[in-house]
């Protein structure tokens, strides 16, 4: 192996770690904006979805913030051509409104009113190590194969 | 009305828009958490995996950061000090919802963060419609489990 094959391949080696190290970053982040924001309390979602009953306003807050935050930082990011660590910018280029879409999130909003979690929050509060949500997380992944294999046979 | 925890919300809300601009900038992904994990579980993208388990601790740790920290920027409803709430239902009721966030997030392409806040935020017209029916069909679920069945949660 000469140098030059040598170097490049460090610096490939390099930029994988730098990748999952902007990754680490990124999920630890969110982690702490549902912590801190209450959302890793089913009652504060269910408390916002109630609205007949003693309503939580606190779930407006957080998509607010975030919605505000993250269209901001978009038009920022957008000004370049690429990511900064390599790539391409990798978005959605779907445009219709289909049943599938509109179908899933029926079903998703269904769940997320039963109990409270949508699947960051589920996921995040792992730590709690509650049983109930153990369940409701391996029904979920469980869900997402079902919804795989439905959309594969869709196509098919 | 409580506005620490509203103050609490739109802090951590800031957050999650910070992580969201922060991946789209570093690896031009969409903050989507059942695409990045559902994504990593049922496909396992080769090549394309280490960021997603990274992204996945991440997002345990945060909290569980939070914990070691002491707590006190936890926002748990009535229980200062806490970070992680308690589950609303029991272990039936949880085993139904998941199946249907699961279902429900495969099929429509998206949950909470990758439509309701990356989806929103670009403006998209299918996170838009698919924001207003998930939320719609979740007011109306906790309307009907609540007050017509009287089920679940603490009144």
């Amino acid at each position: 192996m000469n140098s030059s094959m040598k170097s490049s391949m460090s610096e490939s080696n390099k930029n994988r770690w730098v990748k999952t190290a902007a990754g680490y970053a990124a999920g630890l982040i969110f982690g702490l904006g549902l912590a801190v924001s209450g959302m890793t309390d089913p009652a504060r979602v269910v408390g916002f979805l109630d609205v007949a009953g003693a309503w939580d306003p606190t779930l407006m807050f957080v998509l607010g913030g975030a919605v505000v935050t993250t269209f901001i930082g978009y038009r920022l990011v957008f000004k370049r051509s690429a990511p900064l660590l390599g790539g391409v910018f990798q978005l959605p280029t779907k445009r219709e409104l289909d049943a599938k879409l509109l179908g899933g999130a029926a079903l998703f909003g269904i769940g997320w009113g039963l109990s409270g979690y949508c699947p960051g929050p589920a996921i995040a509060s792992i730590g709690g190590l509650s049983l109930p949500l153990l369940a409701m997380l391996a029904t979920m992944v469980l869900g997402w194969f079902v919804a795989k294999r439905f959309a594969a046979k869709r196509l098919a | 009305m409580d506005w620490t925890a509203g103050l609490q919300g739109l802090v951590g809300g800031v957050l999650i828009g910070l992580s969201a601009t922060w991946l789209m900038a570093t690896l031009g992904r969409i903050a989507g958490i059942s695409g990045i994990v559902g994504n990593l579980i049922t496909q396992r993208p080769k090549g394309d995996s280490a960021w997603r388990v990274a992204f996945l601790l991440g997002l345990i740790s945060g909290p569980l950061l939070l914990m070691a920290l002491g707590g006190g920027l936890g926002n748990v409803a009535g229980s200062p000090g806490e970070v992680i709430g308690a589950p609303v239902g029991g272990i039936g009721i949880m085993l139904v919802a998941g199946l249907l966030v699961g279902v429900g997030t495969g099929l429509g392409s998206g949950c909470t963060s990758g439509h309701g806040v990356c989806g929103l935020a670009r403006l998209a017209p299918r996170s838009m419609a698919a924001t207003g029916m998930f939320l719609l069909t979740a007011l109306v679920t906790v309307y009907i489990s609540r007050h017509l069945l009287g089920l679940g949660g603490v009144q």
